[in-house]
């Protein structure tokens, strides 16, 4: 069975009928737990971020609709659009605060707000403090109370399903594959025109939403909320769901909210029963099972689980003929294409690019060549955005583009490829190659929840599945990037650069790697693109493929422009044969 | 509010944020070292501060087994790769290393605790206690993940915070604790009042920072620890063992959270949760130098003592809530100070 979703709706229809009834209450819990976890896994496995924060966000749901429905009658719909406007307002916050920065500092500021909402609703006047709000009335809905821990049951695992669809959704979609690319600032996913904070917020914001509903429908079916429940054990309590059940995985929301759930009941009643003393004790015994799951077992328990089933772990697509994305009008062969000015970055008191000057016409190949260590990856950076230029000036068609950010490079149709490969290892080859068109198409979150990116979605994959056909490598299409040679994970970076549908394209090192044939191919390609128009300006080593190649070529050593001119000329310049195979003077 | 109670809150605070910078330094040094923002840090200092309350009443404190539990461990760990390895020869050494330590504090422990020992007898073994299980701590939970990125080793440490929590309740209950000053005495000067204990913590603040700026400045282990924190493959190259610079780490970690543990427990009221706190306000300290400076992290340490002491006076039930809203605008100064995508990690 390839969707677990059918499997699990029937079982979801008839199960509050056939559990005893403390199980259909603890069901609920599981339900709750998991919207909560589906976030962190949004958050976590696709994204790489983490919040120890999410409890507060779910308190936040709770006590909006418990204040407002008690204190002013108001209706727990209204409440609800109260509390999620609160959330996302603080989750901006919180996200905007600490996404610039390295890794840990969103975890961190999450167990602050975390613990600071604890205390703050435990002493606020007017929330009951640490007992809390009670007697909040049911949800009413066409004339109907909503309430009993059956109708729950339905209304949780509806909101279950929905929002296991939505995120599933968006993972696969052009939103979800810049999710999936790192969620931090990363540079290959910025040098592909991916906004990394912006998708960081964006997730961020999301998975409190989702928390904050879920506080909602807790508070509704309890009918009761107290600061106890949201602290910041609450919220590594969900955390741990997330890393038992597997954070690679949408699955392993409700498989880890299940286990932890249950055999923290069986726990709480076999603890004391064996030891005769009263205590959390649970919290060792879940402490060490995460620890133990993170040494040995960090894909957790979804994986396996749905093994099962026969489900795949990544996506696979099938890519359909559809209108090709419009492409970019070439330039004459004449204009100036890239135009570089004494340009200069200093790494503290090392030149690394020193004084450089050239141009590339529009339709050339122009290689850039030196021994290693001449700066010409460095270079690559500089007119790239990947690293700020120290002074100098680099155009673009006429435009400046010096520390110009490398999204915005992209977009005015720069594309390059890495020395060291930089392809997403756990996203197929043609997401990776789709992620190289993330600027050719617009559609965000809500529109790839909703599945209303359909077409857009289509002409993208097509064209990753275009480009990929140009490298000789579509054949490869579902395979996931890690598992290609590293000659082919060349080639797909190339494709992946492609699809942005440049003006120029950097490739650096490109032959590195290749068998001979590969290269001719490669050589082949190359031509092809400056047939169509496309500029092309490489870094490479290999002489015989640079010299039969290219149109011009610049020499760099130790940061220093040292020569330039067509490939003969080069090759017999005393200056450069100097600086490969060393002087002649002692 | 006059001069006294302002000085009154000031020194209080001051002392207070002397334990913290004295965590801060070693959330640092950790860090820096083995790349382990460690959290339960705070649970040394609980750990120690109870088990030094429990042996002034005169109880064996329970932590004793989990000592003894965890030495069992990894030396049972250690034997076991010595026995896949084929290397016998080291079986006995690392017995020795990984038992009779904590097997003879263990002893001591039993030992000492009806005897209503002296004071400073019972600090001492409250503080070895914990120090030992700062090693045996890293070589279970972190020595075999030690490659592995900033946010697994985060978990870690936060699921260690939850096992140790756990533990704390278990041996020492649901109570809390607090013991009399080790000095208890006060100096007037003019009309203020100076307490000696206070002087006592942020005497121990400078002792250690100076002992630090010679162990790291001077000594082989700890320019060992520095080459480790400057550049983990260089450190190794050069010889370095990485694992033993982290155990090396979490000792001297251990350490001063235990010392910090005895001094607090006679100024505030250790319960078995309050490591979490305790830590999460060094870690504010810790990253107000972005978890690589040490003066910037003591100075921004003393800062949350001060605002915490004003705080609580100010609206006591909101005390936790200022402290960590402080988090604010210490992120936002970092954020504004960072520059991202500047030499990539991944390029």
């Amino acid at each position: 069975m390839r969707n677990p979703l059918l499997f699990a709706l029937p079982i979801i229809a008839v199960a509050p009928w056939l559990l005893p009834p403390f199980y259909v209450t603890l069901a609920n819990y599981v339900a709750l737990a998991s919207i909560v976890v589906l976030g962190l896994i949004l958050l976590g496995g696709a994204g790489g971020l983490m919040s120890f924060g999410q409890a507060a966000f779910v308190g936040i749901g709770a006590y909006a609709t418990g204040y407002l429905t008690l204190n002013y009658g108001a209706s727990p719909w209204l409440a609800l659009l109260v509390g999620l406007a609160v959330t996302a307002a603080m989750a901006l916050l919180l996200g905007v605060l600490t996404l610039r920065l390295t890794g840990h500092y969103l975890p961190i500021g999450t167990l602050a707000w975390g613990i600071s909402f604890y205390y703050v609703f435990a002493n606020l006047p007017g929330f009951g403090g640490h007992d809390g709000l009670s007697g909040i009335p049911a949800i009413s809905a066409f004339g109907y109370d909503l309430d009993g821990k059956t109708t729950f049951f339905y209304l949780n695992w509806v909101v279950v399903v929905l929002a296991m669809v939505s995120i599933s959704n968006i993972l696969d979609s052009r939103i979800g594959r810049a999710i999936r690319s790192g969620g931090r600032a990363t540079p290959m996913a910025e040098a592909m025109g991916v906004n990394t904070t912006g998708v960081g917020l964006t997730i961020f914001i999301f998975s409190a939403l989702l928390a904050c509903l879920s506080g909602w429908l807790y508070a509704h079916f309890l009918h009761f909320v107290n600061p106890t429940a949201f602290n910041l054990t609450i919220s590594i309590e969900y955390f741990f769901m997330a890393v038992i059940g597997g954070l690679s995985s949408i699955w392993g929301a409700i498989i880890g909210a299940a286990f932890y759930i249950v055999s923290k009941q069986w726990l709480q009643t076999l603890i004391p029963a064996l030891t005769g003393r009263v205590g959390h004790f649970d919290v060792i015994i879940f402490g060490f099972v995460v620890m133990f799951m993170l040494h040995y077992a960090r894909q957790g328990l979804a994986p396996s689980i749905l093994g099962l089933f026969g489900k795949r772990a990544h996506f696979h697509h099938s890519v359909a003929e559809a209108e090709r994305l419009p492409q970019r009008e070439r330039a004459e062969p004449v204009t100036e294409m890239l135009k570089i000015e004494n340009a200069r970055k200093n790494f503290g008191g090392l030149a690394a690019v020193d004084d450089i000057s050239f141009n590339v016409k529009a339709g050339e190949i122009v290689a850039l060549i030196g021994p290693n260590g001449a700066g010409k990856t460095t270079m690559f950076n500089l007119i790239t955005g990947v690293l700020p230029m120290t002074s100098g000036v680099v155009s673009f068609r006429g435009k400046r583009i010096d520390n110009m950010h490398s999204r915005e490079v992209l977009r005015l149709g720069i594309a390059r490829t890495f020395q060291h490969t930089l392809l997403r290892p756990h996203l197929t080859v043609l997401e990776n190659v789709a992620l190289g068109a993330h600027t050719r198409g617009s559609t965000g979150l809500i529109k790839a929840a909703l599945r209303l990116d359909r077409r857009e979605e289509a002409q993208l994959l097509y064209e990753a599945k275009v480009q990929l056909e140009r490298v000789g490598l579509a054949h490869h299409s579902n395979t996931l990037a890690d598992s290609l040679p590293l000659g082919q994970q060349r080639l797909v970076e190339i494709a992946r650069a492609l699809a942005s549908d440049p003006h120029l394209l950097l490739l650096d090192e490109p032959a590195a790697g290749l068998r001979y044939e590969e290269k001719v191919v490669l050589a082949k390609l190359c031509r092809e693109l400056r047939a169509e128009g496309v500029t092309l300006l490489l870094v490479e080593h290999d002489m015989e493929f640079v010299m039969n190649l290219v149109d011009r070529v610049v020499v760099m050593d130790f940061g220093v422009k040292i020569a330039e001119g067509t490939p003969e000329a080069v090759q017999a310049d005393p200056a450069v044969i100097e600086a490969y195979l060393g002087g002649v003077n002692e | 509010m006059d001069f006294q109670i302002f000085f009154f809150l000031l020194e209080d605070g001051i002392a207070n944020g002397a334990i913290y910078a004295l965590l801060a330094v070693t959330m640092v040094l950790v860090f820096t070292t083995t790349r382990i923002l460690f959290v339960a840090q705070g649970e040394f200092v609980t750990f120690s501060a109870l088990t030094f309350a429990s042996l002034q009443i005169g109880l064996v404190p329970q932590i004793i087994w989990l000592l003894g539990l965890l030495a069992v461990i990894a030396a049972a760990i250690e034997i076991y790769r010595a026995v896949s390895d084929k290397d016998f020869k080291s079986i006995p050494g690392t017995v020795g290393l990984y038992l009779v330590a904590p097997f003879a504090v263990i002893a001591l422990t039993i030992w000492i605790a009806p005897l209503g020992a002296p004071m400073l007898v019972q600090a001492a073994v409250s503080v070895a206690i914990v120090t030992l299980l700062g090693p045996l701590v890293y070589r279970i939970a972190f020595q075999p993940v030690s490659s592995g990125s900033v946010r697994l080793l985060f978990v870690i440490a936060i699921a260690l915070h939850f096992v140790f929590q756990g533990f704390g309740l278990l041996f020492f209950g649901a109570e809390g604790f607090r013991v009399d000053p080790m000095i208890d005495a006060s100096f007037e000067v003019g009309s203020l009042i100076i307490k000696a204990q206070a002087i006592l913590i942020v005497g121990t603040l400078a002792l250690f920072t100076a002992l630090l700026y010679v162990f790291f400045g001077y000594t082989i282990p700890g320019k060992a620890l520095r080459a480790t924190a400057v550049n983990r493959v260089g450190a190794r190259i050069v010889g370095i063992k990485p694992d033993l610079a982290g155990k090396l780490a979490f000792l001297l970690t251990a350490f001063i959270g235990g010392v910090s543990g005895v001094l607090i427990v006679s100024s505030t009221t250790i319960y078995y949760d309050s490591g979490l706190l305790i830590g999460l306000k060094s870690v504010l300290g810790a990253i107000s130098g972005g978890m690589v400076s040490y003066p910037a992290a003591i100075i921004g340490s003393i800062g949350v003592g001060i605002l915490e002491g004003f705080g609580a006076f100010w609206a006591s039930a909101f005390t936790e809530a200022i402290v960590f809203s402080a988090f604010i605008p210490v992120l936002l100064w970092l954020s504004l100070r960072s520059t991202p995508n500047e030499e990539g990690h991944e390029l």
